[in-house]
């Protein structure tokens, strides 16, 4: 078994309302030295099998195919 | 007008689709759900709107690779019209049929309103039944709906024409890039709006302003 994680993030120069949203609340709370906060997602997926490279693949087809929106997304792949 | 309209779970406003095509072209539209991988031999294939998989992962996503998506995307290359409002407008850009984005509206906050809409490429198939800059009424209802696409792209579209609809007189509802509501592909078969014009299209809604919409588009029989 395989357990990977994938983070998705949006692209730099893409607009993020709710990060901006977050950022305001994070402010309201006293957290004074936050910059700037810039939402994303983590899957978190168990692969069958050992074969490292074939699961390196697989999940990045997985990202271009389903889990990121690669016009307004990028996305990192990391197996532990 | 032969028209199908797709089916999805989630989907909320087919049954608007339905009646205003069939009053419309005086023919019900063919119903198609998402397993199938056919559709039948039609001039208009319509994605309506809602929120097909309660919008998981991103709006629109999920749906777009559903079996009967293929077979909406080989009528796009056939040069088959290919409508989709709201939600089906998520899915075709999701779909890579249309380019851009549909992200969180700036507010965060879902819209329902009446917009105002100019007719900014009067010359499609979808929208010769306008004049050139005409405003219409349209209302609107979403989350998601704030277009985007990349500056090289925005060029594109903007230089080809491929911008149908913009939001007018100050009623962008979700910061939009450059008043976007709704565009064309390429090839101008494909539209993608986020406003409804099924909502409005006889005197018990209030006003008919969607229905030239749908009265321009002619069948290969019309």
């Amino acid at each position: 078994m395989i357990k990977a994680r994938v983070t998705v993030t949006l692209k730099n120069g893409v607009l993020d309302p709710q990060g901006k949203a977050i950022e305001g609340a994070l402010d309201a709370l006293g957290f004074a030295d936050v910059g700037s906060v810039r939402q994303g997602k983590v899957f978190d997926l168990e692969i069958e099998g050992a074969d490292r490279a074939k699961a390196e693949s697989d999940l990045n087809a997985m990202c271009e195919k389903l889990l990121a929106n690669t016009v307004i997304e990028d996305y990192t792949v990391s197996i532990t | 007008m032969k028209s199908a309209i797709i089916q999805l779970p989630g989907l909320n406003r087919d049954r608007d689709m339905i009646a205003a095509l069939t009053r419309i072209s005086g023919k019900a539209p063919v119903t198609v759900w998402q397993t199938e991988t056919e559709l039948p031999d039609v001039d208009l294939v319509v994605i309506p709107g809602g929120f097909s998989y309660g919008d998981y992962l991103r709006c629109g996503a999920i749906a777009a690779r559903m079996p009967v998506m293929q077979a909406v995307a080989e009528k796009a290359r056939q040069g088959v019209l290919i409508m989709g409002v709201c939600n089906g407008f998520q899915v075709l850009v999701e779909m890579g049929l249309l380019p851009g984005a549909l992200m969180r509206n700036a507010s965060l906050k879902f819209v329902c309103r009446e917009v105002k809409l100019e007719v900014t490429n009067a010359n499609t198939a979808f929208t010769r039944g306008y004049q050139p800059g005409q405003i219409i009424r349209c209302p609107v209802a979403h989350h998601d709906g704030n277009y985007f696409a990349d500056a090289e792209t925005l060029k594109r579209i903007e230089g080809e024409g491929q911008v149908a609809f913009r939001y007018a007189e100050g009623t962008n509802p979700n910061g939009s890039v450059n008043d976007i509501a709704g565009i064309v592909s390429d090839s101008g078969n494909v539209l993608g709006m986020m406003p409804h014009p099924e909502n409005l299209i006889e005197a018990a809604h209030g006003g008919d302003d969607g229905r030239a919409l749908f009265a321009g588009i002619r069948g290969k029989a019309a």
